[in-house]
């Protein structure tokens, strides 16, 4: 989902920013608001910033494809944090990976994000909490998240390149060339984002689930103990 | 024990990984590489292309310099606020 410098042409790559923009704006205001309720915020927002920046850098080989690729990061940031603040932290994390390690590009950082950041981040963040409306389990949920969030950023992607790139081709041509291509040595890193998110949030769950009620990720009434306040242990 | 022959298969599962990646002949080549390659030739159809990066930080040690000083920052703004992060404990399951 990193495309490079150069990739896009100018008004496509200036479109992308534009759309971005709105939501890394939009999440600047959300992360003030609650960075005034919850000061604690910050932290986790700097933390869940270089949490993104590494899983979205690190690569993971495929052996049957015979290539690396890498997760995403963002629909674990967007469930805990919420899928604007995810925006901005997926702006952050790929501006330094452009910066530092040619990784991505500065033109392309709006589609970047776009992609990584909102795709990935709302649908995550969608299917997170659809999942546990539904009853399901913050595993599951986590699981659910995090696979078909992957994967969403792939296809974001796919279409972004198929709009700016397809020239006298058809959309859908170059469209299926590029997800074609993503999709074998992507599918197996969902599975693994997927199972790393349910774990994640699981972890979570069990060793500070006041995060997680302050994140309103889940109610205090889901922790045993906690007599609708954070759940430590009397 | 259940836990300890999981783990033992993980263990066993990655070591096996990467003596195979080893020794084969496979590149693995990252697939935004890869899949940028084929974009890249449409992109070349309609005027764009990939280039080289604006800024060029693979100069010497100059990324070497900004990792350590990136570092120093980061690791002072964790200790900074270590207690806020890591300080509390909690001993409460959370039903599932």
């Amino acid at each position: 989902m990193h495309i490079a410098e150069g990739l896009l042409p100018a008004g496509y790559a200036a479109a992308y920013y534009a759309g971005a923009g709105i939501f890394v704006a939009k999440g600047l205001m959300d992360y003030k608001k609650k960075s005034e309720l919850e000061p604690m915020t910050k932290q986790l927002t700097g933390v869940m910033t270089a949490a993104v920046f590494l899983i979205s850098l690190l690569p993971i080989p495929v052996p049957f494809t015979g290539t690396c690729s890498h997760p995403g990061g963002t629909p674990l940031a967007a469930i805990l944090l919420g899928p604007w603040i995810t925006s901005v932290i997926s702006m952050i994390a790929m501006l330094f990976q452009a910066l530092f390690f040619a990784h991505g590009g500065l033109t392309t950082l709006g589609a970047n994000t776009l992609t990584m950041g909102v795709f990935g981040g709302f649908v995550g963040w969608f299917l997170f909490r659809g999942a546990r409306r539904l009853g399901l389990n913050l595993f599951v949920s986590g699981l659910l998240a995090g696979l078909i969030g992957d994967i969403t950023i792939y296809l974001g992607t796919s279409i972004q390149l198929a709009l700016a790139v397809h020239g006298n081709h058809s959309i859908g041509e170059v469209f299926w060339a590029v997800f074609g291509a993503f999709l074998p040595t992507q599918a197996p890193l969902a599975v693994l984002e997927g199972v790393f998110t349910g774990m994640v949030i699981n972890y979570v769950a069990a060793h500070r689930p006041d995060i997680l009620i302050m994140l309103k990720v889940i109610k205090p009434e889901d922790v045993p103990n906690s007599q609708g306040g954070v759940g430590y242990e009397q | 024990m259940n836990n300890k022959l999981v783990w033992l298969i993980v263990l066993i599962a990655f070591v096996g990984l990467v003596i195979f990646i080893s020794n084969s002949n496979l590149e693995m080549p990252g697939a935004d590489e890869h899949v940028g390659g084929i974009a890249n030739q449409y992109a070349q159809e309609v005027g764009a292309g990939e280039r080289d990066p604006y800024i060029n930080t693979d100069k010497g040690d100059l990324l070497l310099f900004m990792f350590a000083l990136g570092g120093a920052g980061a690791g002072f703004c964790l200790g900074y606020n270590w207690r806020d992060l890591f300080g509390k404990k909690s001993g409460v399951r959370v039903v599932r």
